[in-house]
Protein backbone atom coordinates (compact mmCIF):
# COMPACT_ATOMS: atom_id res chain seq x y z
CA UNK A 1 0.00 0.00 0.00
CA UNK A 2 0.95 3.61 -0.89
CA UNK A 3 0.45 4.18 2.46
CA UNK A 4 2.41 2.20 4.27
CA UNK A 5 5.66 3.35 1.74
CA UNK A 6 5.04 6.87 0.88
CA UNK A 7 2.82 7.37 3.93
CA UNK A 8 0.06 8.82 2.26
CA UNK A 9 -3.33 7.12 0.75
CA UNK A 10 -4.53 6.90 -2.81
CA UNK A 11 -7.89 7.49 -3.50
CA UNK A 12 -8.39 3.51 -4.58
CA UNK A 13 -6.63 2.52 -1.06
CA UNK A 14 -9.76 4.67 0.59
CA UNK A 15 -12.29 3.31 -1.62
CA UNK A 16 -10.92 -0.38 -0.89
CA UNK A 17 -10.85 0.46 2.97
CA UNK A 18 -14.56 0.82 2.24
CA UNK A 19 -15.27 4.60 3.72
CA UNK A 20 -15.63 6.38 0.86
CA UNK A 21 -18.51 8.83 0.32
CA UNK A 22 -20.67 7.58 -2.31
CA UNK A 23 -21.03 9.89 -5.43
CA UNK A 24 -24.40 10.49 -4.92
CA UNK A 25 -23.98 11.81 -1.16
CA UNK A 26 -21.30 14.29 -2.96
CA UNK A 27 -23.98 15.78 -5.09
CA UNK A 28 -26.19 16.14 -2.12
CA UNK A 29 -23.54 18.67 -0.52
CA UNK A 30 -20.62 19.03 1.94
CA UNK A 31 -19.59 15.67 3.37
CA UNK A 32 -16.70 14.61 5.84
CA UNK A 33 -13.85 12.48 4.52
CA UNK A 34 -12.53 9.94 6.93
CA UNK A 35 -9.19 8.89 5.81
CA UNK A 36 -8.23 6.69 8.81
CA UNK A 37 -7.69 3.02 7.59
CA UNK A 38 -5.37 1.69 10.15
CA UNK A 39 -6.48 -0.10 13.43
CA UNK A 40 -5.45 2.71 16.12
CA UNK A 41 -6.52 2.80 19.80
CA UNK A 42 -8.25 5.87 19.16
CA UNK A 43 -11.88 7.32 18.90
CA UNK A 44 -12.77 11.10 19.64
CA UNK A 45 -14.10 11.85 16.17
CA UNK A 46 -16.81 9.12 17.67
CA UNK A 47 -17.55 11.53 20.51
CA UNK A 48 -17.02 14.85 18.25
CA UNK A 49 -19.95 14.11 16.38
CA UNK A 50 -23.34 15.07 17.32
CA UNK A 51 -25.28 13.27 14.58
CA UNK A 52 -23.70 9.95 15.37
CA UNK A 53 -22.43 9.69 12.14
CA UNK A 54 -19.20 8.35 13.00
CA UNK A 55 -18.85 5.15 14.74
CA UNK A 56 -15.99 3.46 16.18
CA UNK A 57 -17.30 1.03 19.42
CA UNK A 58 -15.50 -1.38 21.24
CA UNK A 59 -12.57 -2.22 21.26
CA UNK A 60 -11.34 1.21 20.50
CA UNK A 61 -8.80 0.10 18.10
CA UNK A 62 -11.92 -0.51 15.67
CA UNK A 63 -11.84 1.36 12.18
CA UNK A 64 -14.24 4.83 12.44
CA UNK A 65 -17.18 3.52 10.23
CA UNK A 66 -19.13 6.86 8.75
CA UNK A 67 -22.76 6.95 7.65
CA UNK A 68 -23.08 9.42 5.03
CA UNK A 69 -26.67 9.50 5.68
CA UNK A 70 -26.05 10.88 8.96
CA UNK A 71 -23.54 13.52 8.39
CA UNK A 72 -24.45 16.68 7.78
CA UNK A 73 -20.58 18.16 6.53
CA UNK A 74 -20.99 20.72 9.61
CA UNK A 75 -17.56 20.07 10.14
CA UNK A 76 -17.39 19.54 14.10
CA UNK A 77 -14.95 16.67 14.12
CA UNK A 78 -12.13 17.72 11.54
CA UNK A 79 -10.39 20.00 14.59
CA UNK A 80 -11.55 16.96 17.03
CA UNK A 81 -9.75 14.12 15.22
CA UNK A 82 -5.58 14.12 16.71
CA UNK A 83 -4.80 12.03 13.45
CA UNK A 84 -5.98 15.15 11.57
CA UNK A 85 -7.07 12.39 8.87
CA UNK A 86 -10.96 13.70 8.64
CA UNK A 87 -11.59 16.72 5.63
CA UNK A 88 -15.38 18.08 4.25
CA UNK A 89 -15.63 17.78 0.72
CA UNK A 90 -18.21 20.18 -0.59
CA UNK A 91 -18.39 18.86 -4.56
CA UNK A 92 -21.72 21.76 -4.44
CA UNK A 93 -20.05 24.77 -3.37
CA UNK A 94 -20.59 26.96 -6.46
CA UNK A 95 -20.67 26.84 -10.33
CA UNK A 96 -17.95 24.61 -11.17
CA UNK A 97 -16.09 24.59 -7.74
CA UNK A 98 -15.86 22.50 -4.96
CA UNK A 99 -14.72 23.25 -1.31
CA UNK A 100 -12.60 21.38 0.64
CA UNK A 101 -12.05 22.03 4.86
CA UNK A 102 -9.35 20.45 6.60
CA UNK A 103 -7.47 20.93 9.68
CA UNK A 104 -3.72 23.42 9.44
CA UNK A 105 -1.98 24.20 12.37
CA UNK A 106 1.21 26.03 10.50
CA UNK A 107 2.27 29.98 10.85
CA UNK A 108 1.43 32.31 9.51
CA UNK A 109 -2.15 31.48 8.74
CA UNK A 110 -3.58 32.77 5.65
CA UNK A 111 -6.16 34.89 5.62
CA UNK A 112 -9.38 34.68 4.13
CA UNK A 113 -9.25 35.67 0.61
CA UNK A 114 -5.63 34.70 -0.12
CA UNK A 115 -4.85 33.03 -3.59
CA UNK A 116 -3.62 29.55 -2.56
CA UNK A 117 -1.36 26.63 -4.64
CA UNK A 118 -3.84 23.53 -3.29
CA UNK A 119 -2.03 20.42 -2.44
CA UNK A 120 -2.87 16.75 -2.49
CA UNK A 121 -2.69 13.90 -0.31
CA UNK A 122 1.29 13.96 -1.32
CA UNK A 123 2.20 17.37 -0.98
CA UNK A 124 1.95 18.12 -4.79
CA UNK A 125 0.42 21.30 -5.81
CA UNK A 126 -2.39 20.45 -7.83
CA UNK A 127 -4.38 23.35 -9.12
CA UNK A 128 -4.63 27.27 -7.63
CA UNK A 129 -7.44 27.64 -4.78
CA UNK A 130 -8.97 30.65 -2.71
CA UNK A 131 -9.34 30.52 0.92
CA UNK A 132 -12.81 30.95 1.86
CA UNK A 133 -12.82 29.94 5.54
CA UNK A 134 -10.95 29.86 8.60
CA UNK A 135 -12.44 28.64 11.77
CA UNK A 136 -10.89 28.56 14.90
CA UNK A 137 -13.02 28.74 17.55
CA UNK A 138 -11.80 27.98 21.47
CA UNK A 139 -13.41 24.74 21.04
CA UNK A 140 -11.20 23.99 18.52
CA UNK A 141 -8.22 23.68 20.69
CA UNK A 142 -5.93 25.52 18.66
CA UNK A 143 -6.48 23.75 15.68
CA UNK A 144 -7.93 25.92 13.08
CA UNK A 145 -9.82 24.96 9.85
CA UNK A 146 -9.17 26.40 6.62
CA UNK A 147 -11.97 26.09 3.70
CA UNK A 148 -10.24 26.17 0.67
CA UNK A 149 -12.39 26.70 -3.07
CA UNK A 150 -10.86 24.97 -5.87
CA UNK A 151 -12.25 23.94 -9.24
CA UNK A 152 -14.65 21.18 -8.53
CA UNK A 153 -12.97 18.35 -10.19
CA UNK A 154 -9.96 18.79 -8.06
CA UNK A 155 -12.04 17.99 -4.91
CA UNK A 156 -11.34 15.16 -4.24
CA UNK A 157 -7.53 15.49 -4.55
CA UNK A 158 -7.31 18.27 -2.70
CA UNK A 159 -6.44 17.98 0.94
CA UNK A 160 -4.13 21.23 2.17
CA UNK A 161 -2.66 23.99 1.25
CA UNK A 162 1.19 24.58 0.49
CA UNK A 163 2.81 26.26 3.42
CA UNK A 164 4.21 30.18 3.46
CA UNK A 165 7.95 29.42 3.23
CA UNK A 166 7.10 26.44 1.48
CA UNK A 167 10.18 25.92 -0.98
CA UNK A 168 7.74 25.85 -3.84
CA UNK A 169 6.56 22.23 -2.90
CA UNK A 170 8.12 19.38 -3.71
CA UNK A 171 8.32 16.31 -6.50
CA UNK B 1 23.33 14.50 54.42
CA UNK B 2 19.64 14.88 55.74
CA UNK B 3 17.83 11.86 56.00
CA UNK B 4 14.02 11.55 54.83
CA UNK B 5 11.65 8.64 55.47
CA UNK B 6 8.77 8.45 53.10
CA UNK B 7 5.74 5.90 52.65
CA UNK B 8 6.06 6.12 48.84
CA UNK B 9 8.85 7.94 46.30
CA UNK B 10 7.91 8.14 43.08
CA UNK B 11 11.03 8.61 40.89
CA UNK B 12 10.45 10.52 37.69
CA UNK B 13 7.27 13.12 37.28
CA UNK B 14 6.23 11.47 33.80
CA UNK B 15 2.82 10.03 32.90
CA UNK B 16 3.64 7.09 34.80
CA UNK B 17 5.32 8.54 38.14
CA UNK B 18 2.57 11.24 38.44
CA UNK B 19 -0.25 9.20 38.26
CA UNK B 20 2.03 6.41 40.61
CA UNK B 21 1.56 9.02 43.13
CA UNK B 22 -1.96 10.66 42.64
CA UNK B 23 -2.81 7.42 43.28
CA UNK B 24 -0.83 6.36 46.05
CA UNK B 25 -1.39 10.04 47.60
CA UNK B 26 -5.22 9.56 47.28
CA UNK B 27 -5.23 6.99 49.79
CA UNK B 28 -3.26 8.21 51.91
CA UNK B 29 0.31 7.80 51.60
CA UNK B 30 2.69 10.31 52.02
CA UNK B 31 4.19 10.55 48.27
CA UNK B 32 7.08 12.14 47.49
CA UNK B 33 7.53 12.09 43.20
CA UNK B 34 11.66 13.15 42.53
CA UNK B 35 12.32 14.23 38.72
CA UNK B 36 15.72 15.35 36.98
CA UNK B 37 14.17 18.73 35.27
CA UNK B 38 13.02 22.01 35.87
CA UNK B 39 8.93 21.55 35.44
CA UNK B 40 7.29 17.44 36.49
CA UNK B 41 5.47 16.06 32.87
CA UNK B 42 8.52 14.22 31.46
CA UNK B 43 7.81 13.68 28.00
CA UNK B 44 4.26 15.32 28.00
CA UNK B 45 5.45 18.59 28.23
CA UNK B 46 7.23 18.19 24.94
CA UNK B 47 3.82 17.13 23.09
CA UNK B 48 1.81 19.89 21.46
CA UNK B 49 -0.01 17.42 19.92
CA UNK B 50 -3.42 16.06 20.17
CA UNK B 51 -3.33 12.67 21.85
CA UNK B 52 -4.91 9.71 20.66
CA UNK B 53 -6.30 7.07 23.03
CA UNK B 54 -10.09 6.76 23.67
CA UNK B 55 -12.52 9.70 25.35
CA UNK B 56 -11.80 8.16 28.79
CA UNK B 57 -8.28 8.72 28.13
CA UNK B 58 -7.96 12.85 27.42
CA UNK B 59 -8.09 11.66 23.99
CA UNK B 60 -7.68 14.79 21.47
CA UNK B 61 -6.26 16.64 24.35
CA UNK B 62 -2.65 17.75 23.95
CA UNK B 63 0.34 16.30 26.18
CA UNK B 64 1.53 19.60 27.57
CA UNK B 65 -2.29 20.26 28.68
CA UNK B 66 -2.29 16.78 30.33
CA UNK B 67 0.52 17.32 32.17
CA UNK B 68 -1.20 20.21 33.66
CA UNK B 69 -4.07 18.25 34.38
CA UNK B 70 -1.38 15.74 36.28
CA UNK B 71 0.31 18.34 38.14
CA UNK B 72 -2.71 19.97 39.78
CA UNK B 73 -4.44 16.68 40.63
CA UNK B 74 -1.17 16.12 42.59
CA UNK B 75 -1.32 19.04 44.44
CA UNK B 76 -4.61 18.80 45.33
CA UNK B 77 -3.60 15.33 46.53
CA UNK B 78 -1.01 16.30 48.56
CA UNK B 79 1.78 15.05 46.49
CA UNK B 80 5.33 17.24 47.31
CA UNK B 81 7.60 17.08 43.99
CA UNK B 82 10.76 17.76 43.95
CA UNK B 83 12.32 19.56 40.88
CA UNK B 84 15.70 19.38 39.64
CA UNK B 85 16.10 16.46 41.77
CA UNK B 86 18.23 13.28 40.12
CA UNK B 87 18.07 9.84 41.62
CA UNK B 88 21.59 8.67 41.62
CA UNK B 89 21.42 5.68 43.63
CA UNK B 90 19.03 2.85 44.27
CA UNK B 91 20.45 1.08 47.20
CA UNK B 92 19.31 -1.79 49.59
CA UNK B 93 17.15 -1.70 51.40
CA UNK B 94 14.78 0.43 49.77
CA UNK B 95 17.19 3.77 49.75
CA UNK B 96 17.24 6.06 47.12
CA UNK B 97 20.24 8.93 46.64
CA UNK B 98 18.93 12.28 45.81
CA UNK B 99 21.13 15.31 43.70
CA UNK B 100 19.13 18.23 44.50
CA UNK B 101 20.12 21.62 42.63
CA UNK B 102 21.80 22.88 39.37
CA UNK B 103 24.83 22.05 37.88
CA UNK B 104 26.12 26.05 38.08
CA UNK B 105 24.82 26.56 41.81
CA UNK B 106 24.54 24.83 45.09
CA UNK B 107 24.19 21.40 44.85
CA UNK B 108 23.03 18.53 47.78
CA UNK B 109 22.70 15.00 48.02
CA UNK B 110 20.14 13.69 50.10
CA UNK B 111 19.21 9.86 51.04
CA UNK B 112 15.59 9.13 51.80
CA UNK B 113 14.17 5.92 53.06
CA UNK B 114 11.05 4.73 51.16
CA UNK B 115 8.70 1.85 52.14
CA UNK B 116 7.47 1.60 48.89
CA UNK B 117 9.16 3.30 45.64
CA UNK B 118 7.89 3.55 42.14
CA UNK B 119 10.65 3.52 39.01
CA UNK B 120 8.69 5.87 36.27
CA UNK B 121 12.09 7.07 35.08
CA UNK B 122 10.82 6.81 31.00
CA UNK B 123 12.96 5.69 28.50
CA UNK B 124 16.02 7.36 26.45
CA UNK B 125 16.73 7.91 22.88
CA UNK B 126 18.79 4.96 21.06
CA UNK B 127 21.61 6.97 18.60
CA UNK B 128 22.52 5.70 14.63
CA UNK B 129 26.23 5.62 13.89
CA UNK B 130 27.08 6.89 10.54
CA UNK B 131 30.02 8.51 9.23
CA UNK B 132 30.11 12.24 10.76
CA UNK B 133 27.33 11.68 13.52
CA UNK B 134 29.53 13.08 15.65
CA UNK B 135 28.90 16.93 14.07
CA UNK B 136 27.18 19.66 15.66
CA UNK B 137 23.59 19.62 13.96
CA UNK B 138 23.48 15.53 14.15
CA UNK B 139 20.91 15.02 16.97
CA UNK B 140 17.81 12.84 18.60
CA UNK B 141 14.53 13.66 17.53
CA UNK B 142 13.40 13.90 21.16
CA UNK B 143 16.01 16.58 22.03
CA UNK B 144 15.37 18.44 18.61
CA UNK B 145 11.39 18.27 20.35
CA UNK B 146 12.67 19.50 23.78
CA UNK B 147 14.55 22.61 21.61
CA UNK B 148 11.71 23.75 19.76
CA UNK B 149 8.58 23.07 22.40
CA UNK B 150 10.58 23.64 25.42
CA UNK B 151 13.40 26.31 24.91
CA UNK B 152 11.88 27.09 21.88
CA UNK B 153 15.10 27.17 19.56
CA UNK B 154 15.07 26.07 15.72
CA UNK B 155 17.97 23.38 15.36
CA UNK B 156 18.02 24.26 12.06
CA UNK B 157 15.93 25.18 8.72
CA UNK B 158 16.25 22.29 7.01
CA UNK B 159 16.45 19.05 8.32
CA UNK B 160 16.57 15.47 7.42
CA UNK B 161 14.35 12.63 9.88
CA UNK B 162 16.14 9.26 10.52
CA UNK B 163 13.35 6.78 10.99
CA UNK B 164 9.56 6.41 10.31
CA UNK B 165 8.52 5.48 13.84
CA UNK B 166 5.85 7.88 15.37
CA UNK B 167 8.67 10.12 17.34
CA UNK B 168 10.26 10.28 13.52
CA UNK B 169 7.38 11.42 12.41
CA UNK B 170 5.43 13.73 15.12
CA UNK B 171 9.23 15.68 15.94
CA UNK B 172 8.99 16.07 11.71
CA UNK B 173 5.80 18.17 11.78
CA UNK B 174 6.44 19.87 14.82
CA UNK B 175 9.99 21.04 13.28
CA UNK B 176 7.47 22.50 9.85
CA UNK B 177 5.32 24.23 12.69
CA UNK B 178 8.36 25.70 14.16
CA UNK B 179 9.86 27.12 11.05
CA UNK B 180 11.75 24.33 9.45
CA UNK B 181 11.42 22.62 6.57
CA UNK B 182 11.71 18.19 6.74
CA UNK B 183 13.92 17.91 3.36
CA UNK B 184 13.11 14.20 3.90
CA UNK B 185 12.48 11.51 5.88
CA UNK B 186 14.10 7.52 5.91
CA UNK B 187 13.63 4.45 7.03
CA UNK B 188 15.80 1.40 6.76
CA UNK B 189 12.72 -1.10 6.63
CA UNK B 190 10.45 -1.30 3.79
CA UNK B 191 7.55 -0.17 5.53
CA UNK B 192 6.53 3.17 7.77
CA UNK B 193 6.68 2.00 11.51
CA UNK B 194 4.59 4.70 12.77
CA UNK B 195 0.86 5.04 12.53
CA UNK B 196 -0.51 6.49 8.80
CA UNK B 197 -2.30 9.11 10.00
CA UNK B 198 0.91 10.81 11.21
CA UNK B 199 2.62 10.19 8.07
CA UNK B 200 0.24 11.31 5.91
CA UNK B 201 0.42 14.47 7.89
CA UNK B 202 3.71 15.41 6.69
CA UNK B 203 3.27 13.95 3.36
CA UNK B 204 0.61 16.12 2.88
CA UNK B 205 3.35 18.92 3.66
CA UNK B 206 5.22 17.52 1.00
CA UNK B 207 7.77 15.76 3.09
CA UNK B 208 9.37 12.51 0.56
CA UNK B 209 8.76 9.63 2.66
CA UNK B 210 11.94 6.94 1.91
CA UNK B 211 11.21 3.57 3.02
CA UNK B 212 14.60 1.05 2.45
CA UNK B 213 16.48 3.88 2.59
CA UNK B 214 19.33 5.05 5.16
CA UNK B 215 21.93 7.77 5.72
CA UNK B 216 25.51 7.21 4.76
CA UNK B 217 27.36 10.24 5.90
CA UNK B 218 26.89 13.73 6.99
CA UNK B 219 29.89 16.57 6.35
CA UNK B 220 30.23 19.73 6.95
CA UNK B 221 32.38 22.68 8.05
CA UNK B 222 32.04 22.53 11.95
CA UNK B 223 28.78 21.85 11.85
CA UNK B 224 26.21 20.13 8.89
CA UNK B 225 25.85 21.12 5.88
CA UNK B 226 25.36 18.24 3.99
CA UNK B 227 24.27 14.28 4.13
CA UNK B 228 23.99 11.85 1.92
CA UNK B 229 21.41 8.65 1.80
CA UNK B 230 21.15 5.90 -0.04
CA UNK B 231 18.65 2.66 -0.41
CA UNK B 232 19.79 -0.36 1.12
CA UNK B 233 18.70 -4.25 0.02
CA UNK B 234 16.97 -6.53 2.29
CA UNK B 235 19.89 -7.46 4.83
CA UNK B 236 19.88 -3.25 5.13
CA UNK B 237 23.14 -3.06 3.44
CA UNK B 238 23.87 0.43 1.32
CA UNK B 239 22.95 0.28 -2.25
CA UNK B 240 26.37 2.62 -3.14
CA UNK B 241 24.95 3.11 -6.55
CA UNK B 242 21.81 4.95 -5.80
CA UNK B 243 23.64 7.59 -3.23
CA UNK B 244 22.04 10.72 -3.40
CA UNK B 245 22.99 14.07 -1.79
CA UNK B 246 20.59 16.42 0.37
CA UNK B 247 21.53 20.41 1.41
CA UNK B 248 20.89 20.06 5.22
CA UNK B 249 21.41 21.35 8.01
CA UNK B 250 20.45 19.37 10.79
CA UNK B 251 19.98 15.63 10.69
CA UNK B 252 17.97 14.59 13.86
CA UNK B 253 17.52 10.56 14.89
CA UNK B 254 14.49 8.76 15.58
CA UNK B 255 15.60 5.33 15.96
CA UNK B 256 13.84 4.56 18.88
CA UNK B 257 13.92 4.55 22.68
CA UNK B 258 15.06 2.03 25.40
CA UNK B 259 13.79 1.90 28.57
CA UNK B 260 15.87 3.73 31.47
CA UNK B 261 16.59 0.60 34.33
CA UNK B 262 20.22 1.70 35.88
CA UNK B 263 18.19 2.01 39.05
CA UNK B 264 16.25 -1.60 38.55
CA UNK B 265 19.25 -2.82 37.98
CA UNK B 266 21.28 -1.46 40.87
CA UNK B 267 18.50 -3.38 43.46
CA UNK B 268 18.85 -5.93 41.19
CA UNK B 269 15.55 -6.07 39.74
CA UNK B 270 15.61 -9.10 37.33
CA UNK B 271 15.28 -8.15 33.70
CA UNK B 272 13.95 -9.43 30.74
CA UNK B 273 14.90 -8.72 26.88
CA UNK B 274 12.12 -7.99 24.63
CA UNK B 275 12.77 -6.24 21.02
CA UNK B 276 8.91 -4.68 20.88
CA UNK B 277 9.74 -3.24 24.54
CA UNK B 278 12.79 -1.44 23.82
CA UNK B 279 15.70 -4.15 25.10
CA UNK B 280 16.08 -4.78 28.82
CA UNK B 281 12.86 -3.92 31.09
CA UNK B 282 12.61 -5.24 34.71
CA UNK B 283 10.58 -7.80 35.07
CA UNK B 284 7.20 -7.12 36.95
CA UNK B 285 3.66 -8.51 37.92
CA UNK B 286 0.60 -7.17 37.31
CA UNK B 287 0.50 -5.21 40.35
CA UNK B 288 3.60 -3.20 38.28
CA UNK B 289 5.81 -4.97 41.36
CA UNK B 290 9.07 -6.43 40.47
CA UNK B 291 11.11 -8.89 41.80
CA UNK B 292 12.33 -6.54 44.67
CA UNK B 293 9.70 -6.74 46.78
CA UNK B 294 8.57 -3.18 47.48
CA UNK B 295 9.89 -2.02 44.35
CA UNK B 296 7.28 -1.39 41.68
CA UNK B 297 8.04 -0.45 37.97
CA UNK B 298 5.28 1.87 35.96
CA UNK B 299 5.53 3.39 32.53
CA UNK B 300 8.56 3.66 29.52
CA UNK B 301 11.08 2.08 31.76
CA UNK B 302 8.86 -1.30 31.88
CA UNK B 303 8.66 -1.30 28.45
CA UNK B 304 8.51 1.35 26.07
CA UNK B 305 4.84 2.27 24.91
CA UNK B 306 2.80 5.27 25.15
CA UNK B 307 1.06 7.94 27.55
CA UNK B 308 -1.81 5.68 27.66
CA UNK B 309 -0.35 2.94 28.75
CA UNK B 310 2.20 4.99 31.00
CA UNK B 311 -0.77 6.64 33.31
CA UNK B 312 -2.95 3.19 33.45
CA UNK B 313 0.92 1.35 34.26
CA UNK B 314 1.18 4.48 37.45
CA UNK B 315 -2.29 3.53 38.67
CA UNK B 316 -1.76 0.28 38.66
CA UNK B 317 1.77 0.50 40.40
CA UNK B 318 0.31 3.53 42.97
CA UNK B 319 -2.80 1.80 43.91
CA UNK B 320 -0.83 -1.68 44.36
CA UNK B 321 2.06 -0.17 46.61
CA UNK B 322 -0.92 1.74 48.94
CA UNK B 323 -2.47 -1.89 49.13
CA UNK B 324 0.60 -3.57 50.34
CA UNK B 325 0.89 -0.78 52.99
CA UNK B 326 -2.69 -1.47 54.54
CA UNK B 327 -4.05 1.56 52.91
CA UNK B 328 -6.68 0.24 50.95
CA UNK B 329 -8.30 -3.67 51.15
CA UNK B 330 -7.56 -6.47 49.10
CA UNK B 331 -10.80 -6.66 47.43
CA UNK B 332 -11.19 -2.85 46.36
CA UNK B 333 -7.65 -2.94 45.03
CA UNK B 334 -8.31 -5.93 43.04
CA UNK B 335 -11.86 -4.04 41.39
CA UNK B 336 -9.35 -1.30 40.16
CA UNK B 337 -6.67 -3.30 39.12
CA UNK B 338 -9.34 -5.62 36.79
CA UNK B 339 -10.74 -2.02 35.90
CA UNK B 340 -7.61 -1.19 34.57
CA UNK B 341 -6.75 -3.98 32.72
CA UNK B 342 -9.80 -4.07 31.20
CA UNK B 343 -8.47 -0.42 29.57
CA UNK B 344 -4.71 -1.38 29.10
CA UNK B 345 -5.79 -4.32 27.11
CA UNK B 346 -8.32 -1.96 24.71
CA UNK B 347 -5.12 0.03 24.61
CA UNK B 348 -3.05 -3.25 23.17
CA UNK B 349 -4.73 -3.92 20.34
CA UNK B 350 -4.77 -2.95 16.73
CA UNK B 351 -1.87 -3.96 14.40
CA UNK B 352 0.78 -1.66 16.55
CA UNK B 353 -0.52 -2.63 19.81
CA UNK B 354 -0.74 -6.93 19.90
CA UNK B 355 2.64 -6.97 19.61
CA UNK B 356 2.88 -5.06 23.01
CA UNK B 357 0.09 -6.93 24.49
CA UNK B 358 2.17 -10.15 24.25
CA UNK B 359 5.16 -8.59 25.00
CA UNK B 360 3.77 -7.49 28.35
CA UNK B 361 2.31 -11.15 29.02
CA UNK B 362 5.44 -12.65 28.21
CA UNK B 363 6.96 -10.32 30.99
CA UNK B 364 4.26 -11.04 33.42
CA UNK B 365 5.19 -14.66 32.41
CA UNK B 366 8.51 -14.45 32.59
CA UNK B 367 7.90 -12.72 36.55
CA UNK B 368 6.18 -15.67 37.43
CA UNK B 369 8.98 -17.93 36.85
CA UNK B 370 11.54 -16.18 38.04
CA UNK B 371 9.47 -16.69 41.92
CA UNK B 372 9.08 -20.12 41.31
CA UNK B 373 12.33 -20.93 40.61
C1 LIG C 1 7.83 12.55 19.91
C2 LIG C 1 6.97 11.73 20.82
C3 LIG C 1 5.58 11.70 20.58
C4 LIG C 1 4.73 10.96 21.40
N1 LIG C 1 3.39 10.98 21.14
C5 LIG C 1 2.53 10.26 21.91
C6 LIG C 1 1.10 10.25 21.67
O1 LIG C 1 0.60 10.89 20.73
N2 LIG C 1 0.32 9.51 22.48
C7 LIG C 1 0.85 8.80 23.52
O2 LIG C 1 0.08 8.17 24.23
N3 LIG C 1 2.16 8.79 23.76
C8 LIG C 1 3.04 9.50 22.98
N4 LIG C 1 4.40 9.48 23.24
C9 LIG C 1 4.93 8.58 24.27
C10 LIG C 1 4.84 9.13 25.66
O3 LIG C 1 5.30 10.46 25.70
C11 LIG C 1 5.68 8.24 26.59
O4 LIG C 1 5.36 6.90 26.38
C12 LIG C 1 5.36 8.59 28.03
O5 LIG C 1 5.71 9.92 28.29
C13 LIG C 1 6.08 7.67 28.99
O6 LIG C 1 5.80 8.08 30.29
P1 LIG C 1 6.78 7.81 31.49
O7 LIG C 1 6.16 8.48 32.65
O8 LIG C 1 7.08 6.38 31.55
O9 LIG C 1 8.17 8.50 31.09
P2 LIG C 1 8.60 10.03 30.76
O10 LIG C 1 7.44 10.82 30.25
O11 LIG C 1 9.77 9.90 29.91
O12 LIG C 1 9.00 10.60 32.16
C14 LIG C 1 10.12 10.15 32.87
C15 LIG C 1 10.57 11.24 33.80
O13 LIG C 1 11.53 10.70 34.67
C16 LIG C 1 12.57 11.60 34.89
N5 LIG C 1 13.75 10.84 35.30
C17 LIG C 1 14.39 9.86 34.63
N6 LIG C 1 15.41 9.38 35.35
C18 LIG C 1 15.39 10.05 36.52
C19 LIG C 1 16.20 10.01 37.68
N7 LIG C 1 17.22 9.16 37.79
N8 LIG C 1 15.91 10.86 38.67
C20 LIG C 1 14.89 11.73 38.58
N9 LIG C 1 14.09 11.81 37.51
C21 LIG C 1 14.35 10.98 36.48
C22 LIG C 1 12.71 12.30 33.56
O14 LIG C 1 13.31 13.56 33.71
C23 LIG C 1 11.25 12.41 33.12
O15 LIG C 1 10.67 13.61 33.55
C24 LIG C 1 5.28 10.22 22.46
C25 LIG C 1 6.66 10.24 22.70
C26 LIG C 1 7.51 10.99 21.92
C27 LIG C 1 8.99 11.02 22.21
S1 LIG D 1 -19.08 16.58 9.52
FE1 LIG D 1 -20.45 16.87 11.29
S2 LIG D 1 -22.09 15.41 10.91
FE2 LIG D 1 -20.43 14.81 9.56
S3 LIG D 1 -19.29 13.28 10.69
FE3 LIG D 1 -18.31 15.24 11.14
S4 LIG D 1 -19.29 15.98 13.00
FE4 LIG D 1 -20.59 14.35 12.17
S1 LIG E 1 -10.26 10.59 15.72
FE1 LIG E 1 -9.23 10.63 13.73
S2 LIG E 1 -7.40 9.33 13.99
FE2 LIG E 1 -8.80 8.89 15.70
S3 LIG E 1 -10.01 7.12 15.00
FE3 LIG E 1 -11.18 8.98 14.50
S4 LIG E 1 -10.55 9.46 12.40
FE4 LIG E 1 -9.03 8.02 13.20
Amino acid sequence: MSVENEGYLTIEELKAAGQYPSGARFQEGPVAVIECVQEIPCNPCETACRFGAIRVGEPITNLPKADEGKCTGCGLCVARCPGLAIFIVDKTYGEGLGAVSFPYEYFPLPSEGDEVTAVDRAGRGVCAGTVVKILAPESFDRTPVVTVAVPVGKAEDVRGIERAGQAGGQS
Amino acid sequence: MAQNKWEVVVVGGGPAGLSAAIEAAKSGCRTLVVDANETAGGQLFKQIHKFFGSSAHRAGVRGIDIGGELLAECEKQGVEVWLNSVAIGLFKEKTVAVERGFDNGAKSVVVLEADRIVLASGASENAVRFRGWTLPGVMGAGAAQTMINVNRVLPGKNVLMIGSGNVGLIVSYQLMQAGADVKALVEAAPKIGGYAVHASKIARAGVPIHTGHTVLEARGDRRVEEADICAVDEKWQPLLETKKTLAVDTVTIAAGLKPLVELAMMHDCQMMFHPVLGGWAPLHDAKMETTSPGIYVAGDISGVEEANTALEEGKLAGISAAESLGKIGEADADRIRSEIWGRLDGLRLGPHGVMRMQAKSEQIDHYKSAQSA
